[in-house]
């Protein structure tokens, strides 16, 4: 029942799919280096999910005590396990200052210091001097930092003019014979009408996969659509094994209680009431990387002291803070306790329990932002036309583990790299290659395929039965055991693709379509992130792996590239690249690994 | 002979029922809006029974129970669920606000949920927002100053940041704007609710220097002075804001700029 679609055609220099932070920052960069540039975007700009982000940007100010930047390199490369790349993680910590006075410079409402400075929390992992103790580096808007960039960002972007595709649902990259992208299809929800946007480079800032999982804090739109785009155009998912499970999600409902309640002095307690975290890491605490905590409190769930009727949860304590510290610097998670949980926070613990969050695996990238297609003769080949950055993205800035607050840096940092490497590149009074009618040929392919679809599956069923399987077998402890089960489930799963059931043929507000080709992006997701995980024979970071408790780098300091098989049953090819050893200036030289203790 | 009639495809209609599983004992009925752009007809209304025993907490999550498990055609926006990202706004009992951050506890009988009033229905509970972000864009919602940025950051006191709480929090969700009945008559030209607020949030910014040309734009008997103080906003905003007061403020600036 296939039909021809109307199709429109596009020239831009540059498209950019996403608007969140990374997206928006670089669509602002490419439209003020006189880019023709289009932003594609499934949801209002202001709805994407940086606006969730709560406790802070990183940045080495020095604001509330001393800091350097390469105190922030050192944690963001001990947090990451030394799986992060250090010429990266250098470009990002030493362009956090100048970012951060940017974003103020743009208008961003920062809580102030009694100075009348940007004001700063303590966070996860980030320390004084090489792990002396916790130092203030999270620049916050109390605890809505997120919203405030994100509209900060939409704002300029405003200002600029640039053009926006709202409610546009991107379908598939459209790829030359040789390999460069040539830009994107997309499909107008409103219209219902197809759009061919022909650009001379493609930025992906699409963001993560978090619904992959039963549980998570992420929005219900974070549904890896940038990767399985890339992973239908042939090229790799890098390091998707590292998943991180946030400490402190309400137990129940998943939503976020950010970190910065603990950098305010919240702390963790078990059901004999005791601060656990003490034992797990003794110097910092509660306010050790993310994956020490959510270990840490999975463990204490696993002996017997979770709190709760059934011992599931943990308490995590606020209400020593007093009302006035919570209501002016964490209004936000203060309602959300209360609506969420039922809890007076300044009066009662809230219950909270590890939940995914955040994805360090992702689309790889160089520092400039172009995407890579390893080889085993040139790790570092570049996809001519194609850039990404953001949480779609594995720059690799967070390893095996991210920092909170480098997050919303990295948006910042490698979004605004995006925009000065595409105004480097791209020449916008070159002609525009013109499109063959083929093009796109395959994404409409697909649209029409799954827009028809009569199986028997509802799209939510086959859903909910891969998100379980994540959520099971693919969790904050794994054995090998487990992971080669959900290997083999989740290939099941994904098995029953070609009979999933869409009941809505409209164009117009397809929702049902969306959420399938969602979908197929989960999957794909999905089993790069198990079968990645299945493989690696240590324990590094995000990834605990309860049969080889160790981190081994002379075999696993390696990035994965898993090649997923979209229409061979989501099968996954793994390859291996280097992590870059090496630092991008001489000014800090590289930082040898050794044992990770908080 | 002048004759008022509502134009054809207004009336709402009775559409489809979907009764709860036979075993399931705290039933809840969800009365629900629905416009097929594709076929033409008239809106509906469809009924919904769940079981609450086997639903999360919020409208949202009975939304979206019955798109999982009973109507893949429902249709309506969502993303964040937990009240920050301001997607899910629709009119519930009602009220204007956020059915992520709605109860259904909260309400007494049968759930009638409707798309945010007197804006154009694309499909279900869909409405087509582009005026208000249009309306939006015309306040030059961004930091106007022709000072030179310092290297680092630019000072602003606690007291002046202050000045931002109640604003800047702003989820642009038009719950308020489309609560409000001289928005419903003048959405044309009257700025509405949300828009004011962020047109007063850059008012009330220290580090804004364009205070005169804002209040320029502003000072028009449409884009300001349609707000009749109905407070409908204020009593609606999901967020706990309060936009009448912020126009108010607005209004009491030019009215000392004259004096």
């Amino acid at each position: 029942m296939s039909e021809s679609y109307k199709i429109i055609d596009h020239d831009y220099d540059v498209v950019v799919m996403g608007a969140g932070g990374a997206g928006l920052r670089a669509t602002l960069g490419t439209v003020e280096a006189g880019l023709k540039t289009a932003c594609i975007t499934k949801v209002f700009p202001t709805r994407s999910h940086t606006v969730a982000a709560q406790g802070g940007i990183g940045a080495s100010l020095g604001n509330m005590s001393e800091d350097h930047w390469q105190w922030h390199m050192y944690d963001t490369v001990k947090g990451a396990d030394w799986l992060g790349d250090q010429d990266a993680i250098e470009y990002m910590c030493r362009n956090a200052v100048p970012a951060v006075h940017e974003l103020e410079h743009y208008g961003m409402p920062f809580s102030r210091t009694e100075d009348g400075k940007i004001y700063q929390r303590p966070f996860g992992g980030h320390t004084r001097d090489h792990g002396k103790a916790p130092v203030e580096r999270a620049c916050a808007a109390a605890d809505r930092t997120g919203h405030a960039m994100l509209h900060t960002l939409y704002q300029q972007c405003l200002k600029h003019k640039a053009e926006f595709f709202i409610e546009y649902i991107a379908l598939d990259l459209m790829m030359d014979e040789d390999g460069t992208c040539r830009g994107l299809v997309a499909w107008d929800l409103d219209s219902g009408e197809m759009h061919r946007f022909n650009a001379k480079m493609t930025i992906l800032a699409s963001g993560g996969y978090g619904r992959a999982f039963f549980s998570c804090t992420s929005a219900h739109t974070c549904t890896g659509d940038g990767h399985g785009m890339v992973a239908r155009a042939g090229l790799g998912l890098q390091d998707m094994e590292f998943v991180q499970f946030h400490p402190t999600g309400i137990y129940g409902s998943g939503c976020l209680i950010t970190e910065g309640a603990r950098g305010e002095g919240g702390y963790l307690t078990n059901s004999e009431g005791e601060r656990f975290m003490e034992r797990y890491a003794p110097t910092v605490k509660d306010l050790a990387s993310r994956d020490v905590v959510s270990r840490g409190m999975a463990q204490e769930i696993r002996d017997g002291r979770g709190v709760g009727e059934h011992g599931e949860y943990i308490h995590l304590h606020l209400e020593h803070l007093g009302s006035e510290v919570l209501w002016e610097r964490l209004p936000g998670i203060t309602e959300t306790a209360k609506i969420f949980a039922g809890v007076d926070a300044t009066k009662e613990p809230i219950p909270v329990l590890p939940t995914v969050h955040y994805n360090m695996g992702g689309i790889p990238t160089n520092y400039k932002g172009e995407v890579l297609n390893p080889t085993a003769d040139n790790p570092n080949r570049v996809v001519p036309g194609l850039m990404a950055a953001g949480e779609a993205a594995c720059v690799s800035v967070h390893g095996a583990n991210r920092l909170g607050t480098n997050s919303l840096l990295d948006l910042v940092v490698f979004g605004r790299a995006c925009g000065l490497h595409a105004a480097e590149v791209v020449d916008p009074k070159a002609s525009f290659k013109e499109l063959k009618t083929t093009d796109g040929q395959t994404a409409l392919d697909r649209f029409d395929r799954l827009r028809w679809a009569k199986g028997s599956r509802p799209t939510a069923d086959i859903r909910l039965e891969m998100q379980r399987v994540m959520q099971g077998n693919c969790g904050v402890f794994r054995t090998a055991e487990i992971l080669g089960e959900g290997v083999e489930k989740l290939s099941k799963t994904a098995a029953t693709l070609p009979d999933v059931a869409v009941s809505d043929r409209s164009l117009i507000w397809n929702s049902d379509l969306v959420e399938t080709m969602e979908l197929e992006n989960l999957m794909v997701c999905a089993a790069a992130t198990m079968n990645s995980a299945e493989a690696r024979h240590e324990s590094r970071g995000a990834h605990a792996h309860e049969d080889y408790p160790k981190r081994d780098d002379d075999v696993w300091m390696k990035h994965t590239i898993a090649t997923v098989g979209w229409d061979k049953g989501y099968g996954v090819d793994l390859t291996y690249r280097p992590v870059n050893s090496f630092t991008l200036t001489d000014e800090v030289e590289y930082i040898e690994p050794k044992e990770r203790v908080y | 002979m002048v004759e008022f009639n509502l134009p054809a495809n207004s009336v709402v209609k009775e559409g489809k029922s979907f009764s709860a599983p036979a075993d399931a004992k705290n039933t809840r009925s969800f009365k629900i809006y629905r416009y097929d752009p594709d076929s033409g007809d008239n809106p509906r209304t469809d009924t919904y029974d769940i079981d609450l025993d086997k639903c999360g907490p919020m409208v949202l999550d009975a939304l979206i129970k019955i798109k999982n498990e009973i109507d893949a055609t429902l249709t309506f926006r969502r993303s964040c669920r937990e009240g920050i990202c301001g997607s899910c706004a629709m009119n519930i009992d009602g009220r204007n606000t956020l059915a992520c951050l709605k109860p259904i506890d909260d309400i007494k009988g049968e759930v009638k949920i409707y798309p945010l009033p007197h804006m154009p229905v694309v499909k279900d509970l869909v409405p087509d927002l582009s005026q208000p972000y249009a309306q939006l864009a015309s306040i030059e919602p961004w930091l106007k100053a022709d000072s030179p940025p310092p290297v680092g950051e630019r000072l602003q006191s606690r007291e002046e940041r202050a000045q931002l709480d109640g604003l800047w929090e702003c989820i642009l969700c038009f719950s308020c704007s489309t609560a409000c009945p001289s928005y419903w008559w003048n959405s044309d030209r009257y700025l509405g609710p949300a828009v004011l607020l962020q047109a007063y949030r850059w008012l009330a910014d220290s580090r804004d220097e364009y205070t005169g040309e804002r209040l320029d734009m502003l000072e028009d008997p449409f884009r300001l002075y349609r707000c009749h103080t109905i407070m409908n906003c204020t009593n609606t905003c999901p967020k706990g804001l309060n936009p009448a007061l912020a126009i108010t403020e607005i209004k009491k600036m030019i009215a000392e700029r004259r004096a």
